[in-house]
């Protein structure tokens, strides 16, 4: 496979654009503030009601006026049905006149205002907003003073404050990310799958379902927090700034290229040859909305990134086994559909863990069985990107040609701890065979810390390597490494 | 707080679940698991409680699929009751361990029918109920700009978010040893 895949899936292609920019276009932070998101409770500009007080004083009406307590017909513009309060509904009071009328016409009206300069109809209509916490301070101080005055108020106010504990966040729960395939392990041990996963597809599942529960976490506000995207280029570091959802806009435009190739729609209209950097560029200049992460946007794309991974999981259960030698272009370069997957999962897991840095929140690494097949993919792609490396004058030349499927100069590559394993890098060609016998070097390297560098999230000098042996072969497979990395 | 999809949506995840796909199994659980979670967590108060009764619900739906009735109701909903019915078991299983007195345990249950209520009016009010509560209690806005955000008067946002806690505080009734006051009636 090493002789179609071109440059690598994780190497740098030619986008179009400036990586000095990182300031200006769609990573530009959106500094528009709606006011919406520095409201938190207990900062000054929303009063909290203290607990409903008992009328201290004996109302001085029985308020059987359901009407009055209920004061507002139903609005054109609010279909919400009454139909829970049955005796009210058929009450004449509701087709009486709107509540324009006159104060005059209401009875009540003739006794004097308990407090303040608000009737005691537009107060009772605050409860809601009370309990809820909804209201300006002053507003909450006059319901609070009305309801030691009138019985039927302070009655409505303890039973709405009750009902507000039993809204719960059931979006904003904290699972365990490891208990999804906890749970669809023990339903497929009860009931085997007529139509599985193929087992190349997991660990795309597992990572985009870890994001998702990532994404589900977060509040508004996080969807613009400003993310670094971090790759390694040629000779150096690159990076290009975007937002939270800049990064799942990305996400979702690479994944359309597994989409298109498998004849699913395309995110992207028009966009299906373009390389994975000129997609999401070409993405984020389309939705600019996305870009800045402006929350009604991100979060219909966060809904149509997950369908899509949907969709793509479903597919390939289909098409089963013949689909994973399936080409996926990538512009300049093809990987088979099963190292697509891979490759997909891999990307998720890195931009999950920029998210997860960008947002301040924790995020675990890979289950270790997928992290050894993401940091298979890696090491069987080396060759290849330190061929291409080669090629442009960044690495140390071939010693003396190597006949194809022959054993050649080989470095050992040890990973260490979760997922890790041994792989021998052909160093001369990707055509010939790396083996233990013909090593010349040994690298030994964490596995988490390997695809830090696979991600171009470390430099190659950087990269805390144990080695041993020729240091030439070392320099250029660990740069080789950081060259698989892409935006 | 509250996973609507249409009701087509839950047929086509009744058949691909009977015909064994995994891919929906994956989707089931992505949509509802944390619905599932939450519930059995709010009646057993334990995080690995809620996790057992979380393989349990989804192992129960892998295997019968067909015991769902569209008719009868939303997929979620049919989640969520057997969810209710699962914990409250393991609740009761707590009892004859001696992990609490009869009372508590029959008080426990009486809450989590509560919560098991409240959660089911959430998410049949009427949608514009509950999009006024969700901004003004999970977005924490207040009524003027939750009035604003929904584009309805402020009079209507203050009346949306009354009803909707109307409808809402309707789950404590019978959970309750003395009927409660009728709707708007004096103390």
């Amino acid at each position: 496979m090493n002789e179609r895949c071109g440059p690598g899936p994780w190497e740098p292609d030619d986008g179009p654009w400036d990586h000095d920019q990182g300031g200006t276009g769609p990573g530009a932070r959106d500094s528009r503030s709606d006011g919406r998101d520095g409201g938190t409770p207990g900062d000054g500009t929303r009063a909290s009601p203290g607990p409903a007080q008992p009328p201290r004083i004996p109302t001085p009406r029985a308020a059987p006026e359901d009407g009055d307590r209920w004061p507002y017909p139903t609005q054109p513009s609010a279909p919400a049905p009454d139909t829970m309060r049955p005796q009210q509904a058929q009450e004449p009071h509701a087709q009486k006149p709107p509540p324009q009328e006159p104060p005059s016409a209401d009875p009540r009206a003739e006794a004097p205002a308990p407090s303040g300069p608000r009737s005691h109809k537009v107060l009772t209509s605050l409860l809601g907003a009370w309990a809820l916490s909804a209201c300006s301070a002053e507003e909450t101080l006059e319901v609070e003073a009305h309801l030691t005055e009138c019985a039927a108020c302070a009655e409505e106010a303890v039973r709405l404050r009750d009902a507000v504990g039993l809204l719960h966040p059931e979006e904003n729960l904290d699972l365990d990310p490891m208990l999804r395939s906890r749970v669809l392990e023990g339903c497929l041990g009860r009931r085997p799958a007529r139509i599985p996963v193929p087992d190349w597809a997991a660990p795309y599942d597992a990572e985009a379902a870890r994001l998702d529960a990532l994404l589900r976490d977060m509040g508004e506000a996080e969807w613009r927090a400003p993310v670094s995207l971090r790759w390694f280029e040629g000779r150096g570091a690159a990076r290009r700034d975007t937002t939270v959802a800049g990064v799942i806009g990305h996400l979702m435009t690479v994944d359309g290229l597994v989409a298109a190739s498998l004849g699913l729609a395309d995110p992207l209209p028009g966009g299906e040859e373009g390389s994975p950097t000129a997609r999401t560029e070409a993405y984020w200049a389309a939705e600019p909305a996305v870009a800045a992460g402006e929350p009604g946007p991100a979060a219909e794309l966060r809904t149509a990134w997950r369908d899509q991974g949907h969709s793509l999981l479903r597919t390939v259960s289909f098409a089963g086994r013949g689909a994973a030698g399936l080409d996926v272009s990538y512009g300049r370069f093809t990987l088979p559909l099963r190292d697509s997957f891979l490759d997909r999962a891999f990307e998720c897991w890195v931009h999950a863990g920029d998210i997860a840095d960008a947002v301040d929140y924790p995020y675990d690494p890979p289950s270790s069985a997928h992290l050894n097949r993401m940091i298979d993919l890696a090491a069987r792609l080396l060759p290849g990107a330190l061929a291409q490396r080669r090629r442009a004058g960044l690495a140390s030349p071939a010693r003396g040609p190597v006949l194809v499927g022959a054993p050649g100069r080989t470095l050992h590559l040890e990973i260490e701890g979760s997922g890790g394993g041994d792989w021998y890098i052909a160093l001369d060609s990707p055509a010939a065979l790396g083996t233990p016998a013909e090593s010349v070097a040994h690298v030994a390297l964490d596995g988490v810390e390997f695809c830090r560098l696979a991600a171009g999230h470390i430099a190659p000098e950087e990269a805390a390597a144990g080695q041993d042996g020729d240091r030439e072969a070392i320099r250029d497979v660990l740069f080789a490494a950081a060259s698989l990395s892409r935006l | 707080m509250t996973n609507d999809a249409p009701p087509r949506w839950d047929r086509m995840m009744q058949q691909r679940l009977a015909r064994g796909e995994a891919a929906a199994l994956g989707e089931l659980y992505d949509r509802f698991a944390s619905l599932v979670h939450s519930l059995a967590h709010r009646v057993l108060d334990d995080d690995a409680a809620a996790d057992r009764i979380t393989r349990e619900v989804f192992g129960y739906v892998w295997e019968n699929p067909d015991a769902y009735d569209p008719k009868q109701g939303s997929l979620r909903s049919w989640i969520a009751k057997i969810t209710h019915r699962h914990s409250v078991r393991r609740l009761r299983q707590d009892e004859t361990r001696g992990e609490g007195t009869p009372e508590e345990i029959e008080e426990k249950v009486r809450e989590a029918s509560a919560a098991a209520r409240a959660d089911y009016i959430v998410t049949s009010m009427p949608a514009p109920l509950r999009a006024a509560l969700e901004l003004a209690y999970f977005r924490r806005l207040d009524y003027r700009q939750a009035a604003a955000d929904l584009g309805v008067t402020e009079d209507e946002a203050r009346r949306r978010l009354r009803l909707g806690l109307q409808l809402l505080s309707t789950a404590h009734h019978s959970s309750r040893s003395t009927p409660p006051p009728g709707y708007g009636r004096a103390l």
